[in-house]
């Protein structure tokens, strides 16, 4: 906190320092957090993730799994911004057709036609949050349908629109890392708080699982894993199997830091003190070592994440993790599987962008939190 | 993320330090313990990967006999109720699962591991190089990684906030965020599209199938560099991280300060003492990158289509040919336990303080 203090003059303690002196931790951690740049801005973007997760329907503009093998395969649109001289972005239609040499499916904008683009217009009916029926969307066009007349980024091989499928992937990808991790926490906390806390054999046996663990490759196994899962469950069945499998990966690192905690907290002053006041095992732990490393697990759950979403993104990429007509990343990204298909179309690997921005922001952040989460070190 | 701190624990036997005995004495015994306890681990990491396997075989529902039968329907001829069951009973499919598990142990001890359905021939002919092209190739990955992480790191640590440092740490960041596979798409794609190459693959076409000669492995040799950088890029991000860290915390000692004093010239000062102890956490992590690499690699594998097992495992696993699925993740179970074992060994001999049983 150096450089947050004012060099004290006479022994008179400054309108400052007192602020940091009277400040609660969680005070002191956000402004700590707060001058590390990188972290702000991936706590930007994550934020900015997550309400695109909120708002995927209301994001997109045609329905994510409408097909229509006429539009296969289309290049994005560019959007034209202005009409004679003012603001009022439109779009021409494009049209289809075989090209007569190589067969090949080919599509030119029809430059006759304007379809005006506009926001907050009307469109497929979806209930927002999952509760509210609407059907306005961010983009919308003007006397004709959307899916007709509309390719932000492009369709995929069966004619759907990627810009909608990215917006429902997002969603899906995004709370799959949380879900996951929100597992992990709850094994790698009880686990490492066994180990840290009561030591001697528990902690022997727990620290060989997890050195054990983390010896084996993961992958093979979770392909191994994530193959054995009955062809026929839903996708919500398969969601939660999936992040069951990958929540296996991630608590063996937060369990680390938690006993890590325990260990170095055991021998302060403070804890000896409550012990020699008579205050229970449930007391000690509870009220005064957790709160003193609850930013450290933050800031692990935080780095934790990003692993999570890598995994799931690999697994589905092979087939493996969620099916379609499930939307994620690693779905998307399926369809870039082929190179000469990537080739010919390569708005399929926009995708990977997302995945990249989301594991970035993540790391970011949580180093942010791991510098900050010691605010009196 | 391997971590630096903690790593290295568990292996360091309680000193045992009398006065009587000779130094060298002592030394060994602190090694044979380490290496015993070492040992010991593998070995129960290995047991620990068997039963997994084992489980990942007998996961699916129906058994091997379920899927014979369909394959025989499928190619037109049945199998009666009866004959199904006395296969059952001839293939102890029918005993409790600790008795099945234990069998399957027996026959692999004797090198036989099982039948590969799909292909109708053993597990291990269909194995073949495979996995010794796997073991190739997350070798030359993690030399990839070492030999850009060390000096990096080293470099990063010692002008601390220069522009290289930030920008290798930047490139590091990148390196970490892109998965494996992400970045074999991107290569390929660059390669398909700009260079009208084919930048997968580990062999020429014409030494595909070609016996080993030295011109089949000089070909392998040429190939290796795009399957290890793109294997090794991100262990390379973390590997820098660590030792930049390891590093600076050396640094700050006092050992250095009065080294400098004495007027050692900078090269020596940092290289002969820092860096050596620096250099024991990021030995030990090689215990994690390892792991981390091989599961890499099965991707990595696909997308650049390397013959490593990776393909052959993805295959199998979507056929549900159980057994050769089962057989490649122990094999590569097994194979990082080895791995990581050396890398103790190579960790005692490089820290002469677990050498000496001492913390």
């Amino acid at each position: 906190m150096a450089d947050n203090m004012v060099p004290e003059e006479n022994g008179v303690i400054s309108a400052a320092e007192e602020k940091i002196a009277v400040a609660t931790q969680w005070q002191l951690i956000w402004w700590r957090f707060r001058k590390h740049r990188l972290a702000m801005a991936g706590t930007a973007v994550l934020a900015l993730l997550y309400l695109v997760s909120l708002g995927a329907d209301f994001l997109s503009y045609v329905d994510p799994d409408e097909s229509e093998a006429q539009r296969s395969l289309m290049a994005p649109q560019p959007i034209h911004w202005f009409d004679g001289g003012k603001l009022r972005p439109y779009v021409h239609p494009v049209k289809g057709m075989r090209d007569p040499v190589s067969f090949k499916r080919v599509y030119a904008p029809d430059t006759s036609v304007k379809v005006r683009v506009r926001l907050f217009g009307r469109g497929y009916p979806y209930r927002l949050f999952g509760v509210i029926r609407c059907s306005r969307h961010l983009l919308a066009v003007e006397d004709a349908r959307p899916e007709e007349s509309l390719f932000i980024l492009g369709t995929d091989v069966q004619g759907r629109d990627l810009w909608s499928r990215l917006m429902s992937g997002t969603r899906t990808s995004m709370t799959i890392g949380l879900v996951s991790v929100t597992l992990s926490l709850f094994l790698g906390v009880f686990l490492g708080g066994i180990s840290g806390y009561f030591g001697g054999l528990p902690d022997t046996i727990i620290q060989r699982i997890i050195e054990i663990l983390r010896s084996i490759p993961t992958i093979p196994l979770w392909m191994g894993l994530a193959a054995a899962l009955p062809a026929h469950w839903d996708i919500v069945q398969v969601y939660f199997a999936i992040t069951i499998i990958i929540s296996l990966i991630g608590w063996t690192e937060l369990a680390r830091v938690v006993r890590g905690r325990f260990i170095s907290l055991r021998q302060e002053d403070f804890v000896m003190a409550a012990e020699l006041l008579g205050c229970s095992k449930v007391r000690i732990i509870f009220r005064h070592m957790v709160p003193s490393f609850v930013s450290h697990i933050i800031a692990a759950t935080t780095l934790a994440i990003p692993a999570m979403i890598i995994s799931e993104t690999s697994l589905s990429f092979l087939g493996l993790g969620l099916r379609p007509p499930a939307i994620s990343w690693g779905v998307l990204l399926q369809d870039a599987q082929n190179i000469q298909a990537l080739v010919i179309s390569p708005w399929l690997l926009i995708p990977a962008l997302p995945v990249i921005v989301a594991v970035l922001a993540f790391n970011f952040m949580g180093d942010g939190i791991r510098d900050a989460a010691d605010p009196y070190g | 993320m391997p971590q630096a701190a903690g790593a290295p624990e568990g292996g360091c036997p309680p000193p045992a330090a009398s006065p009587a005995r000779s130094g060298r004495e002592r030394d060994q015994k602190g090694m044979a313990s380490y290496i015993a306890r070492r040992f010991l681990l593998a070995i129960l990491t290995v047991l620990a990967i068997s039963i997994l396997s084992f489980t990942i075989i007998h996961l699916p529902p129906g058994d091997y006999v379920t899927s014979f039968i369909a394959q025989m329907s499928a190619s037109g001829s049945s199998v009666s109720e009866a004959e199904a069951q006395a296969m059952r009973t001839q293939l102890g499919l029918d005993r409790p699962i600790y008795i099945q598990y234990l069998k399957w142990m027996g026959l692999i001890l004797q090198g036989n591991f099982g039948m590969a359905m799909e292909w109708g021939r053993p597990v291990l002919d269909v194995i073949g190089d495979r996995l010794t092209l796997t073991i190739v190739i997350s070798l030359a990955a993690i030399v990839f990684t070492w030999a850009l992480a060390l000096p990096i790191g080293i470099y990063s640590a010692v002008r601390r906030y220069s522009f290289l440092d930030y920008a290798f740490t930047f490139i590091g960041f990148i390196g970490l965020a892109i998965p494996g596979f992400m970045l074999a798409l991107i290569i390929m794609y660059v390669g398909f599209a700009y260079f009208g190459a084919n930048v997968g693959g580990l062999f020429s076409p014409d030494f595909a199938e070609a016996p080993w000669t030295w011109a089949r492995f000089w070909d392998l040799v040429k190939h290796l560099p795009i399957p290890a950088v793109v294997l090794g890029i991100s262990g390379t991000a973390q590997m820098i991280r660590i030792m930049r860290s390891n590093l600076l915390d050396e640094l700050r000692k006092p050992y250095v300060i009065t080294a400098r004093a004495r007027g050692l010239d900078e090269t020596r000062v940092i290289l002969k003492y820092p860096v050596r102890v620096a250099l024991n956490p990021f030995v030990s992590t090689i215990g994690y990158l390892l792991p981390y690499v091989v599961s890499g690699s099965i991707i990595v594998s696909l997308v650049l289509s390397l013959p490593t097992v990776g393909p052959l495992l993805l295959k199998a696993l979507i056929a549900q040919d159980m057994f050769l699925a089962g057989t490649i993740v122990l094999m590569l179970g097994v194979m990082t336990v080895i791995g990581t074992f050396i890398s103790d060994l190579l960790l005692m001999w490089v820290d002469p303080r677990i050498r000496l049983g001492r913390r």
